[in-house]
């Protein structure tokens, strides 16, 4: 396990259905941050095509193998020699099945390869969501190694049902990468609702399990919804480390200090109480699931 | 029990009323940013343009329009109209006028009278409220055409409460525009958004109205206050019940008023209606996103 990870947020608004041009422009992110010392760079839901396709999802999808291909290329074009890995949501194709996925790569070193893809469970298809009407729910929920540590994805209304992030960190992921896609409601406060909701999300499950959380999200408008923008990093005792502007493209570098979570899960160890109780909550979730 | 006993005993009492209720005061500065924002992204981004059309009608919703394209695009960016019919009010020319100073903003007035009457002039049986819609129409066309000698685009100006209600003409000046900022703004959220942005109070705090017909007021047109009306809508739209929204202070006359307008208009508030006569109908089969 390494110690410090230094990771890049970016905050991104990518040109609807534009995939080549929306590479050039990570392309270019990629440049920009050169002498950075980044080590992981992660990207919105959906980042690279938008987010509102609806049955232009077909069109848009790519295999996770084609995109591993798209960021390869990516790292290359920004002339990048040091290794970089990528966290990005993408519209995934998979034979006559489509997801709303989110995939992890390793990149520019001798294993490269793609290290994971994790798809979206929980389908918003609701108010301005219409989700599964265009795509197909994932079913699994898997922690997995990086070169930096043990790591988990959820996408967007994945990591607003408690369950999942307590069952990554279960699985022994020490970071969470959450792309997310929340177009901005009610602008009563000082922040967007969602904005304030995605703040308390991200702060409850990192305070809970004593993870580091990492939330990236779209900004810029689609067909007049606009994306909150404001990314962030929790820390394992859910203080903001990090947080970008709202409505804005931004790029936030932040450094994950993975030594720090002994000493969270020693001060709150919540995710050691969970494990003891597991037997109990997963007879109580089988009762559940069988009255259904 | 004596007296001295009972109000030692006696523990401090916090009562707050649980009735969730939807608000519909907004974080003023959030929102402008926010409506900014899509101006540029609809109108510089997307379709390439530098320069709005803004027709004002000497009304607020118009001013505050024209309020919010400056902020977006810079006064020089922005040309105001000015369509006056004849029978027009005097103050609607001169409130839009005193925008136009405040602003600093490039300026137009065409008098639609000539356009109008040539018609009118041919039709014996013609009614003010056909002469009305005739008007409405006569200022979109207008506005359309100067957006094409200008290279820009041309701004809507309906706000949700008047579109909830079908309070306008289909296909009019404010309603047929190809970008709108104050589409999802009760009435009075558009009023407090007047106040912020600093439309002069002349136009924030007339009585509000179309002045297509001589003398005419929403608020008489309509039966209810632009205030109440918005309360209930915003929780009828919100799916509370009558009998919740009575718990708010509302009569059942009012509601009855309210959700009966919204329910006469539906037609208005979509494109025009085609059969489907195919698997592959335009908006039913074939989806594709406004900006895909």
């Amino acid at each position: 396990m390494v110690g410090m990870i230094r990771h890049a947020l970016v905050q991104f608004k990518p040109h609807k259905s534009q995939l080549p041009r929306n590479l050039e422009r990570l392309s270019a992110i990629i440049r920009q941050l050169g002498d950075e010392g980044v080590d992981v760079l992660t990207l919105p839901e959906t980042a690279l095509t938008g987010y509102f396709l609806q049955a232009g999802v077909r069109e848009q999808a790519l295999t996770a193998s084609q995109l591993f291909t798209a960021l390869q290329e990516a790292v290359r074009g920004a002339g990048r020699r040091d290794p970089l890995d990528i966290c990005v949501g993408f519209y995934e194709r998979d034979g006559g099945s489509f997801f709303n996925s989110a995939l992890y790569a390793e990149l520019g070193t001798q294993n490269a390869g793609v290290r994971h893809v994790h798809r979206k469970m929980f389908l918003p298809t609701y108010g301005v969501f219409d989700e599964e009407r265009y795509v197909s729910r994932g079913w699994r929920l898997d922690a997995f190694d990086t070169r930096f540590g043990r790591v988990g994805m959820l996408i967007c209304e994945d990591a607003w049902h408690a369950s999942t992030a307590a069952v990554l960190a279960l699985k022994g992921a020490d970071i969470l990468y959450i792309p997310t896609a929340s177009p901005v409601r009610d602008l009563t406060g000082v922040e967007p609702a969602n904005a304030q909701r995605w703040e308390d999300t991200a702060k409850g499950i990192a305070a809970e399990h004593g993870v580091y959380v990492l939330t990236t999200c779209l900004s810029g408008f689609e067909g007049g919804k606009g994306f909150s923008g404001m990314s962030h990093m929790m820390d394992p005792y859910g203080v903001v480390v990090a947080k970008g502007e709202l409505f804005s493209e931004q790029i936030i570098i932040t450094d994950v200090h993975l030594e720090s979570i002994q000493a969270a899960r020693y001060e709150s160890p919540l995710l050691a109480d969970l494990r003891a109780n597991l037997p109990e909550l997963v007879r109580a979730f089988q009762e559940v699931g069988e009255v259904r | 029990m004596s007296e001295t006993l009972d109000r030692s005993a006696a523990l401090p009492i916090l009562r707050a009323e649980g009735r969730p209720r939807k608000s519909l005061s907004l974080d003023l500065a959030v929102t402008t940013d926010f409506l900014v924002a899509f101006l540029r992204d609809e109108v510089e981004r997307r379709k390439g343009f530098k320069r709005v059309v803004v027709p004002l009608s000497g009304g607020i919703d118009s001013a505050v329009t024209i309020y919010l394209a400056v902020r977006a695009f810079g006064a020089k960016n922005v040309h105001a109209l000015r369509l006056p019919y004849q029978t027009s009010h005097a103050d609607s020319l001169a409130h839009a006028q005193l925008v136009i100073d405040a602003l600093g903003v490039p300026s137009e007035t065409v008098d639609i009278t000539g356009m109008v009457d040539g018609y009118a002039a041919l039709e014996p049986t013609m009614t003010p409220h056909r002469l009305g819609n005739i008007m409405a129409r006569a200022r979109m066309i207008i506005a359309f055409d100067k957006a094409a000698e200008l290279g820009a685009v041309h701004l809507g100006t309906g706000n949700k409460t008047e579109r909830l209600f079908g309070y306008y003409t289909w296909h009019d000046v404010a309603d047929a525009a190809p970008v709108n900022p104050l589409g999802d703004l009760f009435k009075t959220q558009v009023r407090a958004l007047a106040e912020h942005l600093g439309v002069p109070e002349e136009i924030s705090r007339k009585p509000p109205s179309a002045d297509l017909v001589v003398g005419q007021s929403d608020e008489t047109d309509l039966g209810i206050s632009y205030g109440r009306a918005d309360t209930i809508l915003i929780h009828h739209l919100a799916g509370f019940e009558d009998a919740y929204i009575q718990g708010l202070g509302f009569d059942e006359a009012e509601i009855k008023l309210v959700k009966g307008l919204v329910a006469r208009t539906h037609w208005k508030r979509e494109l025009p209606i085609q059969a489907t006569v195919s698997s592959t109908a335009i908006g039913e089969f074939y989806l594709r996103p406004v900006d895909y």
